[in-house]
């Protein structure tokens, strides 16, 4: 079954020197529980993308399918309404919010969807990350690692079909960065969450199922065919935690 | 100069990106609030200059509260000079069977010797300028008395013992009484009718004048030669000192609203420094690449000041205009207080104007803006460097200095700008430590809500400081509002309802000797047995402890009033039940017929009287000295007849007296009076219902002019409130986005920011309502010695309105964060 679907996807933005073409025509399917990288320089527009199917922004041509519903069907309203729990999200700048404690920042996607006692979901899983004892720190009090972890809790919480992160390492060291990814991977495998991550770290791509490549606005797939590394580095990420 | 093209350039930049919008807003307000109040006071203060003779009626004049020395008139007249006569005394006519006390002013031909009185068929109808008086045997009445009166022209008066004609609707006199609020609705009457009415005696509240008018060079003559003549209670009035009580007033009207006005600078001085702060916040970037390109921090701080100086002066310029056309409606609400036609105003309000404008936007902005010339060239390799550093001690005092300034502008008096200085500060101090509480106190709501509820109070909890002054602001507004619409209200009612309810209600002035007998008999039939008859001789203060009294002497404006009028002096056996010693001894039987007198001690403080002291007298032509026995502390709103001055009985035997007594009329027995004055045509009384309804009347367009200036301080709270939502709209974008990806839609959003801004309000409203039970209730006990019960309508109003208010004005100032795309936003925040 496809998760995510993306049909002659383009993006047209208007700049200075005339209209500049972000993505050309992409075409792009990840099956349920698929983890799909995406990687390219700096620029070829791998946040545009990811933006685009995660219904943040609106394509200039072309569909997106998300969970098998066309986004562009949808107004700002309905696609933050099939986000909630459903989708998701990791940040290269983690993205939390100032205002709120670490684990008022967890517990907002639960209670967007209106979840019975969010506060125990929340707790659980942030327990989960290793932040059991910064529950009632801002994020203004805690590390960049810490503040991705807690990212990453947010993002699980609502036990999300969809995941999408960009660059969830950009901002961190090397160490910090392996344990995030590592998180990520054995949340993933817990509950069996589609992932579609963008980085241009080879070594974190070499953890998904498939590796595409982004270029001059178009999508290539770079996946070596038959890897079998699959299956076993999940396992591999599980012991890191 | 490249600077001023590039500062105009960068100007026009800053505007379009609506980063200088509420500072100029600000600043508008600002001016516009001042040049209202000061083209206002401007053109009464032309008036008063352009028309001085006219106010007078004439060049000069001969002013006494008793009749003018014949001799001065056909000297005058001698010498070639114009004169004409008039006699003005308050008293109640009677028509039919209403009574109304109306100040009448009875004149000779030829008045008034400058300026026309103007006349009307009909109460506020066409008018038309006459050179006639009224014709003996007939009157002239104002609008206000007619139609209070339910009378027409034709219709007869009674006047004392007079009947008398209306033959015209008086529409406008130049010399309006002796105050620009003439209170009471007006008579004029010819001079030739006024023995008739027998309301002049020796006790009558009568003023005269003997107007003069003709060629400065001989108008100075006469007033050489008449200088020398004039009796002590005689004194000369000319264009420059005409109406001194209504420059007064003027003076103190004047200050007053120019310091309502300076509220709504001030406020709006916070909305410019929070405006600045981020202007100086978004221009960190573009400081530090100049820098680095090689521009002086001299360079790089003018064109900051340049480009302020520019919006200011614009701003400023505008506010003029707005404050021209809002001038118009304090005008309007000030109509019928001010006697004649106001001239248009000078250009000078538009340079206090511009200079309040430059001043508040310099005191104001100039801190953060200096501050980003410490922004280092090394920010444009790190961001994080050169944050600006937080001199915010200096906003504070740039702000005190500028606040100071404005009110010593305002004041001109060190002692009051320091004394609301510290009260302004003191204020805002507990308002903002009281805010800060009920901030904190709405964390402990955050545990127990939803999601929209948790996030709008996570919002005012992390912009604690923004929500504190949002509150403090817009809350001031609100609170005035309040002191001047319920408080005032209430402290007016418990005032009255402090007074006993069988407090007299009606004053009876002017009783003859000979009359006592019968008014007494006339009361006992009629069961006002408490009615008692003061007798009361009216005497000219000469000299204390041998050293004449001038009133030039006193700085005290109600001390030199008191000297420049007659006192009035009784006697009585024992003090009145309500009064009490508070120094020296009452005296003894021994003591009656002996020249001692007893003081009030308000008016002894006022005058420097101290007790032992010598006080002399001229009471008709005779001059009494006393001793000072004792001082009293008296009740004065009891409401009954009391005396400055009270002699032992005996002392006071040969001289002129006349009695006043004061009694409680139940509000049905107003019928009582038409045969009272019936039986003694010649007496004075005074409705104390009908002065109190006047002075209401009065108070209540004061009030709404300041309410209306007080509109211009809400204005600015709003100001305030719109700077804050712009400097954390940044924040708020942010949060949307992050909020849109995790799945809020619109309704959650909208409601956490209603969460938000309803719950600053209701606090706001909170303060508001504090503040203003907290200022009713000192005033009620410190100023009026009057309980004061805590209104709920103060509450209700200041909650409601400050939820409702600043809910709807900050939903409606955010909804730009909800419409845009949440990848752009959160693309920007990464
Ligand atoms: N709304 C926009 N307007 C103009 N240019 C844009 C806009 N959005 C993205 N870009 C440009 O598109 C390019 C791709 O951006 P992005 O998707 O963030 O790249 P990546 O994530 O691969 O580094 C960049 O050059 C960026 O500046
Ligand atoms: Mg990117």
């Amino acid at each position: 079954m496809c998760m995510v679907q993306a049909q002659k996807l383009s993006k047209r933005v208007a700049s200075p020197e005339g209209t500049l073409t972000l993505l050309d025509e992409v075409d792009l399917e990840v099956a349920a529980g698929e983890a799909c990288a995406i990687v390219g320089a700096s620029g070829s527009g791998k946040s545009t993308l990811l933006g685009l199917l995660a219904g943040l922004d609106a394509p200039s041509a072309g569909r997106v399918l998300l969970d098998g519903i066309d986004l562009g069907t949808l107004d700002e309203d309905g696609r933050a309404r099939l986000r909630a729990g459903r989708v998701g999200f990791v940040f290269q700048s983690f993205q939390l919010l100032p205002s709120l404690t670490a684990l008022e920042n967890v517990m907002l996607p639960l209670e967007l969807i209106g979840r019975t006692a969010p506060g125990r979901t929340a707790r659980e899983v942030l327990a989960r990350v290793g932040l059991a004892d910064r529950l009632r720190h801002y994020p203004s009090q805690l590390s960049g690692g810490e503040q991705q972890r807690v990212a990453i809790a947010r993002a699980f919480a609502s036990g999300p079909k969809i995941l999408f992160a960009d660059e969830p390492t950009g901002n961190l060291d090397q160490v910090t960065g392996e344990r995030v990814i590592d998180l990520v991977f054995s949340l993933n495998r817990e509950h069996a969450t589609t992932i579609l991550l963008v980085t241009h770290d080879e070594a974190v791509a070499a953890h998904c199922h498939r590796r595409l490549h982004l270029a001059a606005g178009r999508l290539r797939d770079d996946s070596v065919p038959g890897a079998d590394r699959q299956v076993d580095l999940p396992e591999a990420a599980g012991e890191n935690i | 100069m490249r600077i001023f093209r590039l500062s105009l350039l960068g100007l026009l930049r800053d505007w379009r990106a609506g980063e200088l919008r509420v500072l100029g807003l600000a600043l508008v307000i600002a001016v516009a609030s001042t040049t209202a109040v000061g083209f206002f006071t401007d053109r009464i203060a032309l008036l008063m200059e352009r028309q001085a003779s006219v106010l007078l009626g004439a060049d000069l004049a001969v002013v006494s509260s008793d009749p003018i020395n014949p001799g001065f008139a056909s000297n005058a007249r001698g010498l070639g000079l114009k004169t004409a006569e008039t006699g003005t005394f308050p008293s109640v006519v009677l028509a039919g069977s209403t009574t109304e006390l109306l100040e009448v002013k009875s004149v000779s031909a030829g008045y008034p010797l400058r300026g026309v009185l103007r006349v009307a068929q009909l109460p506020y109808g066409k008018e038309r300028a006459t050179r006639t008086i009224p014709a003996p045997g007939t009157v002239w009445l104002g609008p206000r008395a007619l139609t209070r009166l339910g009378l027409r022209i034709g219709d007869k008066i009674k006047l004392g013992s007079s009947v008398l004609t209306i033959a015209e609707v008086l529409a406008y006199e130049p010399d309006h009484g002796g105050d620009l609020f003439g209170i009471a609705p007006r008579l004029l009457m010819n001079l030739q009718d006024m023995p008739a009415t027998a309301l002049i005696g020796p006790g009558s509240r009568a003023t005269y004048r003997l107007l003069i008018a003709g060629p400065a060079p001989v108008l100075a003559k006469f007033r050489q030669w008449v200088d020398r003549r004039l009796e002590p209670g005689e004194r000369l009035e000319d264009v420059r000192d005409a109406r001194p009580q209504l420059r007064e007033a003027l003076d103190r009207a004047q200050k007053f609203l120019g310091l309502a006005a300076l509220v709504s600078v001030l406020l709006a001085g916070v909305a410019i420094a929070t405006a600045t702060r981020r202007y100086a916040v978004r221009h960190l970037d573009g400081t530090a690449v100049m820098r680095c390109l090689g521009a002086t921090q001299r360079y790089v701080v003018w064109l900051h000041v340049l480009q302020m100086l520019w919006l200011g002066l614009v701003a400023s310029l505008a506010g003029c205009a707005v404050g021209y056309f809002a001038q118009q409606v304090l005008v309007y609400l000030l109509s019928g207080l001010v006697a004649a036609p106001l001239p248009p105003p000078s250009g000078f309000p538009v340079v206090t104007g511009l200079l309040t404008g430059l001043v508040a936007l310099l005191g104001f902005a100039l801190p953060p803006v200096l501050r980003l010339k410490d922004v280092t060239p090394a920010r444009v390799l790190r961001r994080d460097l050169g944050q600006l550093p937080a001199r915010t001690w200096m906003v504070y005092v740039a702000a005190l200095a500028v606040a100071a300034a404005l009110m010593l502008w305002q004041t001109r008096d060190v002692r009051l700008t320091a004394y609301l200085l510290s009260a302004t500060s003191l204020t805002l101090a507990v308002l903002s430590a009281v805010a800060y509480a009920l901030v904190r106190l709405l964390r402990l709501l955050r545990a127990h809500s939803g999601v929209a509820w948790r996030l709008g109070l996570a919002g005012i909890a992390r912009r604690a400081g923004t929500s504190v002054v949002q509150m403090v602001a817009f809350g001031i507004g609100i609170m005035l509002l309040l002191l001047l619409s319920l408080v005032r209200g209430d402290l007016l009612n418990e005032w009255e309802r402090s007074l006993p309810p069988g407090a007299p209600n009606q004053f009876v002035i002017n009783v003859q000797p000979e009359q006592v007998a019968p008014l007494r008999r006339f009361f006992f039939a009629n069961g006002l047995q408490d009615a008692v008859l003061y007798p009361m001789v009216r005497g000219r203060l000469l000299a204390i402890n041998h050293r004449p009294v001038r009133a030039s002497s006193y700085s005290d404006i109600r001390a030199r009033h008191l000297i420049e009028r007659e006192f009035n002096l009784s006697w009585t056996l024992r003090p009145q039940p309500d009064n009490h010693i508070v120094a020296g001894q009452w005296w003894t039987a021994a003591q009656y017929g002996k020249p001692l007198v007893s003081i009030e001690q308000g008016l002894a403080k006022t005058l420097r009287i101290k007790l032992g002291d010598t006080l002399e007298y001229r009471i008709a032509d005779r001059d009494l000295s006393v001793r000072v026995v004792n001082l009293r502390k008296v009740e004065w709103d009891s409401f009954r007849v009391n005396f400055f001055a009270v002699t032992p009985p005996g002392l006071l035997n040969g001289y002129p007296a006349t009695y006043i007594t004061s009694f409680h009329l139940a509000a049905d027995r107003h019928g009582l009076l038409r045969r009272l004055m019936q039986r003694f045509p010649n007496i004075t009384i005074i409705d104390v219902q009908t002065v109190m309804a006047q002075v209401r009347s009065i108070m209540h367009r004061v009030n709404l002019s300041l309410e209306y200036v007080f509109l211009f301080t809400l204005l600015a709270g709003l100001t305030v409130l719109y700077a804050a939502l712009q400097a954390t709209q940044d924040e708020r974008t942010h949060e949307v986005a992050v909020m849109r990806a995790l799945g809020a839609t619109t309704r959650q959003l909208t409601l956490s920011l209603m969460v938000e801004f309803t719950a600053i309000g209701l606090v706001t409203g909170l303060l508001a309502a504090l503040g203003a039970t907290v200022s009713g209730y000192l005033v009620a006990r410190h100023l009026f010695h009057l309980n004061y019960h805590v209104d709920p309508r103060l509450w209700v109003v200041g909650l409601i309105g400050g939820g409702a208010g600043v809910g709807t004005f900050g939903v409606w100032g955010t909804r730009f964060v909800l419409a845009r795309p949440p990848l752009q936003t959160l693309r920007e925040f990464s």
